[in-house]
C-alpha cells in the first residue's frame, strides 16, 4: 500500500475545497438558510406537524441529504474530471498507485467534505429549529455511508463523463428529482398509493428514510430497509468502480 | 558504485545483478494499436543502458511519446513486454514507476495549485516521506524557489515547463523520461537544462530524451534511437552512427569556375556548387583510401585550380532526414 501517495492526494484534494472555501461550504449554508425560510417558515406555519414533529424539524434530516447527495457527486466528479481535463491525469496514472488507492484518496476526500458539510448544515439548522437526535451513533453511520456512496457514483460520473456537460446531467436530469421524489420535503405516506409504491424504487427515499429514523424514531421504511438499500447501493457503485479500473475504462489507452 | 562493491564482496549478489545488467529498460517486441486502429508502435526492440543519455528522435507522429508513455504506464502496452530495472511494467508496476519520473511534452499543471504543493505532491504520489530539503534543492536548481508559492497559473510557459521537471525530479529517480524538454523553451533555460540534465546523468541517471532539435541530441546523447512511422530504424551510438551514416566532404573553391566537369573526373563522386564556382568531393571516412590525393593529382592534371579548400562532415540532422527519407 502506498500510503504517502494516498495521504499527498488526500491533502491535495482537501486543499483544493480550502481554496474553495466559499463555493464548497457557504453556499450550501446559504441555500439551507433559504430552504428554512420558504420551506419552515413560510410554508411550515400552514403544515405545523408531520408525525407529530414540527416540519421545520422534520425537513432537516431530508435537508442535509439533499446537499450531502449533490456536494458528494458534484465534489468528487469534479475532482477525478478537472485532472482528467486538463491533462494531469497523466501523473496519476504513471504513479505507483493502485486503483484501490486512487478510489480511497479520492472518494475519501470527497466523503470528508460532505461530512463536514453535512455538520454545517445540521449545525445551521439547529438555529432555526429544536433538533433532537435520538440515535446519533446511526445518525452518523448515515451521513458517513452516504457521503461514501455518493462520492463513489461522483467518481463514476467523472470518469465517465468526457466533457463539461455531461459532468452535470446526470446531477440534473437524475439527482435532483430522485432526491426532491425522496422525501426530503414530506413523507411519502402523504403521497397517493400508486405514488408510495412507485417511491419505493427511489433509493432516495431509503436514504431519506433511515437518516430521518436516526433523529426521530420514525421513518417511511424501516430501519434495515434504509441500511440494506444504502449498503446495496454503496456495493453497487464500488463493482463499478472496481470495473472501470478492470478494463481502463476512458482512463487509459 | 555500491553496487559492484556488493557484487564482488557477495557471491550471493552476483546472479541477480547479471540478471539486470547493465541495461535498465528492455523493451521486447512491443507493438501498440490504438482504439482507432490505428497502429503507433511497430514491434519495437530496445534496450536502455544504465546511465546512459539517450536520444530518441523521430517526426511528428513517429511513436515517441506513445513509446514513452508506455513504459511510463500512462498507455497500456499491446503485445510485447517492457522490463525496467528486471521488472515487468505491468506485473511489477509499482516497483518500475516508483523509479521513473516524466516531463511530459504537453505542459499540463493544475493551474490553481502552487510550485511548492505540486512538487510535494507528485513526491508523495510516487511513494516517497515528504522532504522538504530535497524539494528546495530541486527548486532552486531550477530557479524555481523565488516562486514557490506563487500559483501555478501566474507563471510563464518556461517556468511551467520548469515546475514539470521539478515535479519529474522530486522523488529521486533514477531514469528520467524529458518529452521534448526544450519546446518553448528559451536559450538561457535551455542551457540551465542541459546543465541539470548533465549533473544527473553524472549523478546516474539514465535519461531519455526526445526532441525535434537534433543538435541538442548531437550535444547531448550517448546513443541515438531513431523511430519513424512507429518502427525503430536505427539505434546506435551517437558517434558511430555519425562516423558511419555521415558523409564527409571535400569543398574546394575554384580560381576560375567550371561549367561541366570533364570525363576523366567521372570516376569520382564529384558536384558543382554555387555556379561552378565550388567542387565538392564526396568521401567516405571508413575507407581505407579517401581518394583525396588521385583527385587532387588530376585535377593540377586538368589544370582546375583552386584557391581555397575545406572539408564538412554532415550533422547528425542530415543524417536523420537521410534515414527517414530513404524510407518513404
Ligand atoms: N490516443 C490516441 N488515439 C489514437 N491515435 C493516437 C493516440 N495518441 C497518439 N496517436 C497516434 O499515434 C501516432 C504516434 O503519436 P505520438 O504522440 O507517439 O507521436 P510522437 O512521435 O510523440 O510525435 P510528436 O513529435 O509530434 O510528439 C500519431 O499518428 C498519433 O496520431
Ligand atoms: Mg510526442
Amino acid at each position: 500500500m502506498n500510503l504517502y501517495a494516498v495521504r499527498a492526494l488526500y491533502d491535495y484534494e482537501m486543499a483544493r475545497m480550502r481554496r474553495t472555501l466559499v463555493q464548497s461550504i457557504i453556499a450550501p449554508v446559504i441555500s439551507t438558510s433559504l430552504y428554512f425560510v420558504v420551506f419552515g417558515s413560510a410554508i411550515g406555519s400552514r403544515i405545523t406537524q408531520v408525525d407529530g414533529i414540527s416540519y421545520g424539524a422534520f425537513i432537516v434530516p431530508g435537508l442535509i441529504m439533499l446537499s450531502l447527495l449533490t456536494q458528494s457527486v458534484s465534489n468528487a466528479s469534479f475532482g477525478i474530471y478537472f485532472p482528467k481535463f486538463v491533462g494531469t491525469i497523466y501523473e496519476l496514472l504513471s504513479a505507483p498507485v493502485s486503483p484501490f488507492e486512487a478510489v480511497l484518496s479520492y472518494v475519501g476526500a470527497a466523503a470528508t467534505k460532505s461530512v463536514i458539510l453535512g455538520t454545517i448544515i445540521l449545525a445551521t439548522a439547529a438555529l432555526f429549529v429544536h433538533l433532537q437526535i435520538h440515535h446519533p451513533v446511526w445518525m452518523l453511520l448515515f451521513l458517513v455511508l452516504t457521503s461514501v456512496t455518493f462520492s463513489l457514483l461522483g467518481f463514476i460520473i467523472g470518469i465517465w463523463a468526457d466533457n463539461f456537460e455531461k459532468l452535470s446531467l446526470v446531477p440534473m436530469l437524475i439527482l435532483t428529482p430522485l432526491t426532491f421524489l425522496g422525501g426530503s420535503f414530506y413523507t411519502i405516506k402523504m403521497l397517493p398509493p400508486v405514488w408510495q409504491s412507485i417511491s419505493l424504487f427511489n433509493p432516495v427515499v431509503y436514504l431519506v428514510s433511515g437518516f430521518r429514523w436516526s433523529f426521530y424514531s420514525s421513518g417511511d421504511v424501516s430501519l434495515a430497509a434504509s441500511l440494506g438499500m444504502t449498503l446495496l447501493f454503496m456495493l453497487l457503485c464500488l463493482a463499478v468502480v472496481y470495473w472501470i479500473f478492470r478494463s481502463g475504462y476512458r482512463l487509459k489507452n | 558504485m555500491s553496487e559492484t562493491l556488493q557484487a564482488g564482496t557477495s557471491g550471493s549478489l552476483a546472479p541477480a545483478m547479471e540478471a539486470r545488467g547493465d541495461v535498465v529498460i528492455s523493451v521486447s517486441n512491443l507493438s501498440k494499436t490504438y482504439a482507432t486502429g490505428f497502429q503507433a508502435l511497430k514491434n519495437i526492440n530496445l534496450d536502455i543502458r544504465r546511465g546512459e543519455i539517450f536520444g530518441l528522435l523521430g517526426p511528428n507522429g513517429a511513436g515517441k511519446t506513445t513509446l514513452i508513455s508506455i513504459i511510463c504506464g500512462i498507455v497500456n502496452p499491446g503485445a510485447g513486454r517492457v522490463l525496467v530495472d528486471g521488472y515487468d511494467i505491468v506485473r511489477d508496476y509499482r516497483k518500475t514507476r516508483a523509479i521513473i519520473g516524466l516531463v511530459p511534452q504537453e505542459l499540463t499543471t493544475d493551474a490553481f495549485t502552487t510550485v511548492c504543493s505540486a512538487a510535494s505532491l507528485s513526491r508523495g504520489l510516487f511513494g516517497k516521506p515528504s522532504n522538504p530539503q530535497h524539494i528546495e534543492k530541486v527548486l532552486r536548481e531550477l530557479s524555481l524557489w523565488e516562486r514557490r508559492n506563487s500559483m501555478i497559473m501566474t507563471l510563464s510557459g518556461g517556468m511551467k515547463r520548469r515546475v514539470l521537471i521539478a515535479k519529474a525530479l522530486a522523488h529521486e529517480p533514477t531514469v528520467l523520461f524529458l518529452d521534448e524538454p526544450s519546446a518553448g523553451v528559451d536559450v538561457e533555460l535551455r542551457r540551465d537544462m542541459w546543465q541539470l540534465i548533465r549533473k544527473l546523468r553524472d549523478a546516474g541517471v539514465t535519461i531519455i530524451l526526445t526532441t525535434h532539435y537534433i543538435e541538442e541530441a548531437e550535444d547531448m546523447a550517448d546513443r541515438i534511437g531513431v523511430i519513424h512511422k512507429g518502427e525503430l530504424i536505427v539505434v546506435e551510438d551517437k558517434v558511430e552512427l555519425m562516423r558511419k551514416l555521415g558523409k564527409k566532404q571535400l569543398v574546394l573553391h575554384l580560381l576560375e569556375p567550371v561549367e561541366r566537369l570533364p570525363g576523366e573526373l567521372s570516376g569520382y563522386s564529384l558536384a558543382l556548387n554555387n555556379h561552378g564556382n565550388e567542387l565538392v568531393y564526396t568521401y567516405d571516412t571508413q575507407a581505407g583510401r579517401t581518394g583525396i590525393t588521385a583527385l587532387l593529382t588530376d585535377l593540377s592534371r586538368l589544370g582546375i585550380r583552386f584557391n581555397d579548400l575545406h572539408t564538412k562532415q554532415s550533422s547528425l540532422e542530415e543524417i536523420f532526414v537521410k534515414l527517414v527519407g530513404d524510407r518513404q
